[in-house]
């Protein structure tokens, strides 16, 4: 392959390869530089990310005590067979994940559309109330947890306390983290309290891009407010809703500091299973099984790399047709 | 900034459901109820966190949690602050953060210069794997990673262990490793806009492209690296799972993970949690209102490319 910049495209969305009249063979130096500059941080991500994904699934296929390079031996599918049929947590684990998936898609994302789409007009104190439901983003998740965690305490809790459910002898005592049919509804309030003002800050950012003529077109053709929306407005945020679609599904994938947190610095608590848990429990808990971790995260590999294609052959589509 | 659609539509116009001087009143007051509601409730959990870290456990244990205040004070932010050693920990974020953000930002710019700024036939290939390199949960990779930092060795000037595991440096690689991912879709996006004509006049001027890079590329895209310096720094500071995995010694963690193990140790009544909770947040909500503008910009060009 040639080696050659092109110094004659305006930019690089118009500049196809093939299309170069005049391009110009680099120098040695700058074929020195260029490598250096891509090598390192390639190398970097290389080392420490992709090849880690590969050999968990590499590792998924083996039993290993974790200690010595040696003790490691092929085991075939037996981790898969061993965590769909005879580990516990690992089914309630992909319930949770897929109910944290439906419930972000359903609740604090549209929650999110629908203020940006109410904060999209020339209304006073938009500002303070743009920032009142940004605050929790900027905040760390664990520290989310933790904030949470005050209002949860069944004892001493802002929710209990102020139900009236605050005593262990009544009747009505509401242990709301450690009650396994309620603590995962309520990890996903905290978790919804900081999705809304994202998703909220993305979908603004994007309405504000649209071109105000496609509205005015809208409205002169005697369209509503919600038939503006629907048929005008979302399809013209085409590439902002796939951005909020993946960061839904990301963000359910990824869900971890909040419940580690919630679930009391252990990350086991019945009723709050998730994979992304069970993997780390896996690998630094009491009892480590590797295998048992590796075949787990390959499984969220697998989901999460379905998520992150789609996504990237949306956004690449252009640059590779060009 | 707020909306620049309604100055531009003529008012005979405008969509329905718009607020308009005048006729438009009762709407726009509704509006007004609804966000006024929705705002004052989600800042709820900070001000409980807030009220709660302001009274002292003995106020609070004899009239309960939800009860008028008999007198407020910062003590339990001081006592957070002193007793756990918190100086400390924020020390391990800043040693941590800092250097994170700037190689992150070096090494994006370099991957994202290579990539559109020349026309090679790998180059959307590269710019895939850097995406979804940082799209990938952190757990994926967390078993291998973890042998890796055990066995993997360091100087000891770089590592106190020895080994990438349980050191400073371990923490900024996989955080530069994982992060450039991001920085190198953004910056690439950035430089793309940024006319061709630029390099042109400095390769005929016989200048090189380590030249270009640092001279030419690099100042122009300053309004970037505004933003994603300031994003990249809280999103870092804000991490906790890599120092709690890849970190053995809890005085070497930075504060955000750190705050778990003083959870239990030093922060034994919810009072105490709420201030070292927010304590932590200072320096994120500091970041986020001084350079608000930034962190935005940051978030939606990553977001609303096109």
């Amino acid at each position: 392959m040639a080696i050659t910049a092109d110094v004659t495209g305006k930019n690089a969305k118009n500049a196809a390869p093939r299309r170069r009249p005049r391009t110009r063979v680099l120098s040695f130096g700058d074929k020195v530089f260029l490598t250096v500059l891509i090598g390192v941080p390639l190398l970097a991500l290389l080392a420490f990310v992709w090849l880690p994904a590969l050999a968990s699934v590499a590792i998924s296929f083996t039993q290993w005590d974790g200690i010595g390079l040696s003790s490691i031996h092929w085991v075939g599918l037996q981790n898969y067979k061993n965590i769909f049929t005879n580990y516990p947590p690992f089914w309630p684990a992909v319930e949770h994940n897929i109910i944290w998936m439906a419930f972000t898609a359903l609740v604090p994302t549209p929650a999110g559309i629908f203020l940006a789409y109410q904060l999209d007009r020339k209304i006073r104190f938009s500002r303070f109330y743009q920032m009142a439901i940004f605050v929790p983003v900027v905040l760390s998740t664990a520290v989310v947890g933790f904030i949470w965690e005050i209002i949860y305490d069944p004892d001493n809790g802002l929710l209990n306390s102020a139900l009236g459910t605050n005593n262990p002898a009544g009747k009505h005592y509401i242990d709301w983290l450690g009650n396994p049919h309620l603590n995962l509804w309520a990890v996903l309030v905290a978790s919804a309290w900081r999705h809304t003002g994202y998703v909220m800050i993305l979908y603004l950012a994007g309405l504000k891009s649209v071109d105000p003529s496609l509205r005015e077109a809208a409205a002169i053709d005697g369209a509503n407010g919600r038939q503006t929306f629907l048929r005008v407005i979302v399809p013209a945020m085409k590439p902002i809703n796939v951005t909020i679609i993946v960061i839904t599904v990301m963000e359910s994938l990824r869900a971890f500091d909040m419940v580690y947190v919630l679930s009391g610095n252990n990350g086991s608590k019945q009723g709050l299973e998730l994979l992304s848990l069970l993997i780390t429990n896996n690998t630094v808990g009491e009892s480590p099984r590797p295998g048992y971790g590796s075949a787990l995260a390959t499984v969220l590999l697998v989901v999460s790399l379905a998520a992150i294609v789609t996504f990237l052959v949306q956004n690449f589509r252009k640059e590779r047709r060009a | 900034m707020t909306t620049t659609t309604a100055t531009n539509v003529p008012k005979a116009t405008a969509p329905a459901g718009r607020v308009r001087s005048g006729r438009g009143k009762p709407r726009g007051l509704g509006r007004h109820v609804f966000l006024t509601v929705v705002s004052v409730g989600w800042l709820i959990p900070l001000a409980w966190a807030l009220f709660t870290s302001l009274r002292s456990y003995s106020d609070t244990a004899e009239h309960g949690y939800l009860s008028w205040p008999h007198g407020l004070s910062f003590n339990n932010f001081s006592t957070a602050f002193d007793q756990s050693g918190m100086p400390h920990f924020f020390w391990n974020s800043l040693l941590i953060t800092v250097p994170a953000v700037l190689l992150t930002l070096l090494f994006a710019s370099a991957v994202a210069f290579f990539v559109s700024r020349f026309d090679f036939r790998f180059n959307i290939a590269l710019l895939m794997l850097f995406t979804a390199g940082n799209l990938l949960p952190a757990q994926v990779i967390i078993t291998p990673l973890y042998k890796l930092y055990l066995q993997l060795p360091l100087p000891s000037f770089l590592s106190g262990s020895g080994y990438f595991y349980d050191s400073a440096f371990g923490i900024i690689t996989i955080h530069v490793a994982y992060q450039c991912g991001f920085c190198v879709f953004v910056l690439s996006n950035y430089m793309r806009t940024i006319p061709r004509e630029i390099s042109e006049a400095a390769l005929v001027d016989g200048a090189p492209v380590w030249r270009q890079y640092f001279q030419i590329i690099l100042p122009l895209c300053r309004p970037a690296f505004a933003a994603l310096a300031t994003l990249e720094s809280i999103w870092i500071y804000n991490d906790f799972f890599w120092s709690l995995i890849l970190m053995e010694t809890g005085d070497k963690r930075p504060v955000t993970s750190a705050l778990a193990g003083l959870s239990g140790e030093y922060f034994t009544n919810p009072n105490l949690i709420a201030a070292g909770a927010l304590l932590t947040c200072i320096p994120t909500l500091v970041i986020y209102l001084v350079l608000q503008r930034h962190f935005v910009g940051g978030l939606t060009i990553g977001a609303s490319k096109s």
